[in-house]
């Protein structure tokens, strides 16, 4: 063994567990407000993912997100809730993921068939009518009001809070572990899914559906297929915000949300699991990180203020905006592409070639540069 | 009998503003690939000069100007920031996605200026009626009739009589032949940009005419119900996407109308009635009514 070889052995150790020892001692470093964004940005992120795998790689915009977002959000109201079944929070938790699933599969005949940027416009009326039955039916959703959301047994303010090594290991914190296992379970099954056939009949559909039939790929079951498993993923990501929030409103899931998922995507960079983090993190944490320090910030002013000032979603969402255009147009693989190529140009510090040294190409990507 | 006729006279004054929406965003579509995604913060954009003009230069000096400069603004767009690079087949989803970028800045900056408030557009119709025999009808409604007509025949007449409208027929049919046999494309590609963004403009106008309260920060999300009438058109027929505005605006208008013996439905449903055609009708046929696309089956 030449000392090069076990340098960088230990780098990409290093490179792939430092994250997950950095994230798994967070709360003991971080107060609630920064648990909170990161929370959000966990949530956001698996939906992110989940968005990633249909449109990132599959080709298929949808602007639909928002509604499966609600199917798993109000899934999991009523179902662990009164009024409603009242069933035991875990198994509502399953049970809302398993529903915004059959959401999407519902919605299959069009999704299987509508191709590309037509989904898009199809997408938007789940959306729209979505937003309506939140509104209208009262009963299960609560209206324009909302219902709050029943927590889950030990994620509560009122359980005991051990201490441990002197952090007081409350509802907050809890919550990060548990949104760090469920984004855990994302990452790797969006990741076997992406390099496995799956993702390659996906990807080979995105660049030529005619190529794609030929070779053998079911084009209606695949793309449905797609859009099922991206809508589960959305649900999930809906049960872990409800759980943050505390409360489910209508006026959240509307097309704003559906158009904030699809800049996170793109922002971080189309058809990979790791872009698609970076994005949602990106634009989750954005606009609260503004809101907190608006007043040490040029041109922002503090939320609330007179209209007609940039507040902070303002300040947020020309960013993130901009950050579309600039990214379409000039860095097209987002930010994963931009770290990449960073790390391309410092020759030196690469670890050499060998099959399992490059975890920054996945499928997905290779197949994007083989488009001609 | 009465309120049926009203209906239908609603649905297509309806049906027309729709249809000044709808054709702008076939245009766009036949002449670059893309789903204009911008086209309601164009929409508001139109409104909003009007709106911020008229007290000085008069509601049709302030609707020429915010015409112009809507129109100028859209091919600008166009031009800078989606026209670059070689065109490829992935181009037109690529910058699908960056008009919704545009999107985004465009509407946050414009809800920004106009806040909470509703704006008036000075427009001369006010909430004046007249009868016409057994229905009674908002001059804005009338208006927003005839100027649909005159525009939209306008509007087919360049498509079939002018240069222009030769060049983006020729472009929408084979954009590689079209430039070989001399079609300038980037050109016609703003034109059509242009083109659009007047009519979004105009559309404006009548969209926030009584008996709608004004210009408000979110008026831009109505320009998106002319998505599923373009989408019903099948996006690349003028005459389908006519056809989609009229079937939309009645639809609305219908549901609207008859509110109260389709109580089930909830209130409100007839806001979100084009997204419930449109859904069904891509169930149906996913390629809309008079749609051509998807040919190619394997």
């Amino acid at each position: 063994m030449s000392d090069p070889m076990i340098r960088a052995r230990a780098r990409l150790w290093g490179r792939r567990f430092l994250p997950v020892v950095v994230l798994c001692v967070l709360p003991f470093y971080l107060d609630a407000f920064w648990l909170r964004i990161g929370l959000f940005s966990l949530a956001a992120a698996i939906g992110a993912v989940g968005l990633g795998l249909l449109t990132g790689t599959a080709g298929q915009l949808s602007l639909g997100h928002a509604f499966f977002l609600a199917v798993g959000a109000y899934g999991y109201v009523w179902l662990a809730g009164e009024p409603g079944p009242g069933l035991p929070p875990a198994l509502a938790l399953v049970l809302a993921v398993l529903l915004a699933g059959a959401a999407g599969g519902l919605f299959s005949p069009v999704a299987g068939r509508v191709r590309g940027i037509y989904l898009g416009v199809a997408t938007l009326a789940l959306v729209f009518l979505g937003h309506h039955v939140l509104l209208t039916a009262d009963s299960v959703t609560g209206g324009f009001n909302g219902r709050s959301v029943p927590p889950l047994p030990g994620f509560t303010d009122s359980d005991p809070q051990p201490v441990l090594l002197g952090v007081p290991f409350g509802s907050a914190e809890r919550l990060w572990y548990l949104g760090l296992a469920l984004f855990a379970l994302t990452w790797f099954t969006a990741r076997g899914l992406l390099r496995g056939r799956p993702g390659r009949a996906l990807a080979a559909l995105r660049d030529s559906e005619t190529a794609a039939a030929v070779m053998g790929v079911h084009v209606a079951r695949y793309r449905s297929a797609a859009f099922v498993v991206s809508s589960m993923y959305a649900g999930l990501a809906g049960v872990l915000l409800a759980l943050a929030f505390r409360r489910v409103v209508p006026d959240y899931f509307a097309l704003a949300l559906s158009v904030d998922y699809l800049a996170m995507i793109v922002v971080g960079g189309l058809g990979s699991v790791a872009g698609a983090t970076a994005g949602a993190v990106f634009v989750t944490a954005l606009p609260l990180l503004m809101a907190r320090y608006a007043d040490q910030l040029p041109l922002v002013a503090a939320p609330g203020a007179a209209d007609g000032a940039v507040g902070p979603t303002e300040a947020a969402r020309y960013l993130y905006g901009a950050a579309i255009v600039l990214v379409l147009l000039y860095a097209p693989d987002g930010l994963r592409g931009v770290t990449r190529r960073l790390r391309a140009r410092r020759p030196r510090e690469r670890p050499p070639r060998t099959p399992t040294s490059s975890p920054a190409s996945t499928p997905a990507v290779r197949a994007k540069e083989h488009t001609p | 009998m009465t309120g049926l006729l009203d209906n239908l006279l609603n649905g297509l004054a309806l049906g027309s503003v729709y249809a000044l929406v709808a054709l702008g965003f076939v245009v766009i579509f036949k002449a670059s690939g893309v789903l204009n995604f911008a086209h309601g913060s164009l929409l508001l954009l139109g409104g909003y000069l009007t709106a911020v003009w008229h007290d000085d230069l008069g509601f049709a000096g302030a609707l020429a100007l915010a015409v112009l400069v809507t129109a100028a603004v859209a091919g600008a767009l166009d031009r800078l920031l989606l026209q670059r690079g070689e065109p490829d087949p992935h181009a037109a989803h690529v910058q699908t996605i960056v008009t919704i970028g545009i999107d985004i800045v465009l509407v946050t900056d414009l809800a920004r200026r106009i806040g909470g408030d509703l704006l008036s557009l000075g427009d001369p119709w006010g909430d004046s009626v007249r009868d016409l025999g057994p229905v009674t009808v908002a001059d804005s409604r009338l208006a927003a009739v005839v100027v649909s007509a005159v525009v939209i025949g306008a509007v087919f007449a360049l498509f079939r009589f002018t240069a222009w409208g030769l060049s983006l027929r020729a472009a929408a049919e084979d954009v590689e032949a079209a430039a070989l046999m001399g079609v300038r494309l980037s050109r016609v590609r703003a034109l059509a940009w242009c083109l659009a963004g007047a009519l979004a403009a105009l559309a404006a106008v009548f969209l926030v005419a009584f008996p709608a309260p004004g210009l408000e920060r979110t008026t831009g999300q109505i320009a998106l119900k002319a998505f599923p009438a373009a989408i019903l058109g099948g996006m690349t027929s003028p005459a389908g996407a006519l056809a989609g505005s009229m079937l939309i605006g009645l639809t609305e208008a219908l549901v609207a109308g008859y509110q109260s013996e389709l109580h089930v439905l909830g209130e409100g449903f007839g806001d979100v009635a084009p997204y419930a055609v449109m859904v069904l009708v891509l169930l149906v046929r996913p390629t809309g009514l008079f749609g051509t696309k998807g040919a190619a089956r394997v």
